[in-house]
């Protein structure tokens, strides 16, 4: 009972991991760009929520209102100011942009907020729990984290599927010189996909401030559970890095367990047996 | 002649350090049907790709309703009512038949063509509109590509190369559709190969050697012998 209870637990972890995928997902997955700075956008929003929380004195939770306009319409700059004029045929200059874009927003937020560990405070949900009885409990943050995660996937998975915006970002991810035939700018394409993957990562972000503590250096880590997620569920597909996410919290929670150093080398070791098995991952989706 | 409604004047057009085309000139005129012809090489896709702005060329070298469009990027070309359909169709890949065909319409420019349109005018393309559009035969994506480039209410269309890789009696059934399509109204640009079927459906003919207009003509007026000569520059 005690192992079900932490895999349990690893699942609603693998719900965060699976969120800061989705954002690094769809960005490759209309552009083909990397984005080496997603972990420390992750931490940034979570910053702004702090911010947030802090001027209008609202629960955390609440803040998204804000965090998510406020990330979306970063994105949307970001891209169409800055890494608009690095894509093209060579994939080396939004790599080395994004690293540099790492560094700038570490360095920043180590200057503006120190380097003290800080944690977003939600009140009385932190504590609260479900008994799901036979001594099985899940916190009721950590399911709503899940469940979010969850919605935020499908909500992805049906706006590329069923809306005018999907078409015209798989459409683009396609062929952008006959998207430009149709109408359709690239740029303004691309900076839509960056806003909406920045949303996404408001919402992780405000997620990961709440569950534990956070200071401006932890983005690069956020990047690599994205980054295993993401080809452990297997390239372009959302679903995939649901499935990548709880993986990766599960194998997290077991290590855990076994002995509290092997935490992240567990989540490691099975982000490189999924690699061995199935280098495509798990729902490989993306050809080329 | 009153204003024609494309007018392509001196233009020049290349890749890097190789050029393409030089000091082309040619006019449409509004409903009217002109053919490009010319052999592998001359610059009949450049040609097409600069109207419709895949690549850049003077500002006035391209003239459309009266307009000069030249620097203008191709989204907003088609805008303006220029579509083209690109040699060898191009279809999205990851969107089915009818997803292809609204993503052509995604401007709204208000006109006759819609999908019901469309499905009228290619019934084949109705019963497989939930495919994906690279799993039809060559002659159904060349319906696609042209239905997609007909969704945007264009007023002038350019079609390159549609015959290409196509059986012949797929480009016959094809070519026997344009007739309603310029019945719509619009004018139609068509770059072909094959000469028999273009100068049976334009009636103008312009023909392109090694970048330059070697010969341009009305299509009944052109005998084989000029055709030949222009063709191969002999």
């Amino acid at each position: 009972m005690e192992w079900l209870n932490i895999i349990l637990q690893g699942v609603l972890v693998g719900g965060l991991y699976a969120m800061f995928a989705a954002g690094l997902s769809l960005i490759f997955g209309v552009m083909r760009l990397v984005n080496i700075a997603h972990g420390d956008l992750i931490v940034l929003a979570a910053y702004v929520a702090l911010v947030a929380t802090d001027a209008l004195g609202v629960n955390p939770l609440l803040s998204l209102v804000v965090v998510v306009p406020v990330m979306a319409a970063l994105g949307y700059a970001l891209q169409w100011l800055v890494l608009n004029r690095t894509l093209g045929d060579d994939l080396l200059p939004p790599l080395l942009v994004t690293f540099g874009l790492s560094v700038i927003i570490q360095n920043g937020l180590l200057e503006l907020f120190t380097a003290d560990s800080r944690k977003l405070q939600a009140g009385a949900i932190e504590t609260a729990s479900l008994h799901l009885g036979g001594g099985l409990a899940v916190g009721t943050l950590p399911l709503l984290q899940f469940v979010v995660a969850v919605a935020v996937i499908a909500a992805l998975q049906a706006l590329f599927y069923r809306t005018a915006l999907g078409r015209a970002f798989r459409a683009t991810s396609d062929d952008q010189s006959v998207a430009q035939l149709m109408g359709l700018d690239n740029r303004h394409v691309f900076a839509l996909a960056m806003a909406l993957s920045l949303a996404v990562v408001a919402i992780a972000g405000v997620f990961l401030a709440v569950r534990a503590n956070f200071d401006p250096s932890i983005g690069p880590a956020r990047l690599i559970f994205g980054f295993e997620a993401v080809i452990m569920g297997g390239l372009g597909s959302l679903w995939g890095t649901l499935a990548g996410g709880i993986i990766l919290g599960v194998a997290q929670a077991i290590g855990a367990q076994l002995d509290p150093g092997w935490q992240l080398l567990a989540g490691h070791i099975a982000f490189l047996i999924v690699l061995a098995l199935r280098p495509e991952g798990l729902f490989p989706k993306v050809q080329g | 002649m009153p204003d024609p409604l494309l007018e392509v004047r001196a233009l020049d057009a290349g890749y890097g350090d190789f050029q393409a085309l030089f000091g082309v000139s040619l006019a449409v005129a509004a409903g009217q049907v002109v053919a490009v012809i010319g052999a592998n090489g001359a610059g009949k896709s450049t040609l097409l790709k600069s109207i419709a702005g895949v690549m850049p060329s003077r500002r006035d070298a391209v003239r459309f309703d009266g307009e000069p469009v030249g620097d203008l990027p191709a989204h907003r070309r088609v805008a303006r009512g220029i579509a083209l359909v690109p040699e060898g169709r191009r279809l999205f890949p990851s969107l089915s038949v009818e997803e292809n065909l609204k993503i052509g319409g995604q401007l709204g420019r208000p006109g006759p063509w819609a999908l019901a349109r469309i499905y009228e005018l290619f019934p084949v393309l109705a019963e497989r509109r939930s495919q994906p559009a690279t799993s039809l035969s060559g002659g159904q994506q060349q319906m696609v590509a042209i239905g997609r480039a007909l969704m945007s209410n264009p007023k002038l269309l350019l079609c390159d190369e549609i015959s290409l890789g196509l059986a012949p009696i797929v480009v016959r059934e094809i070519y026997a559709r344009l007739p309603a399509i310029v019945a719509e109204g619009l004018s139609l640009v068509i770059v072909e190969q094959d000469i028999v079927q273009a100068l049976a459906a334009a009636s103008q003919v312009y023909c392109l050697q090694e970048g330059r207009v070697a010969l341009e003509g009305a299509a009944g007026a052109l005998t084989r012998e000029a055709i030949a000569a222009a063709y191969f520059g002999v």
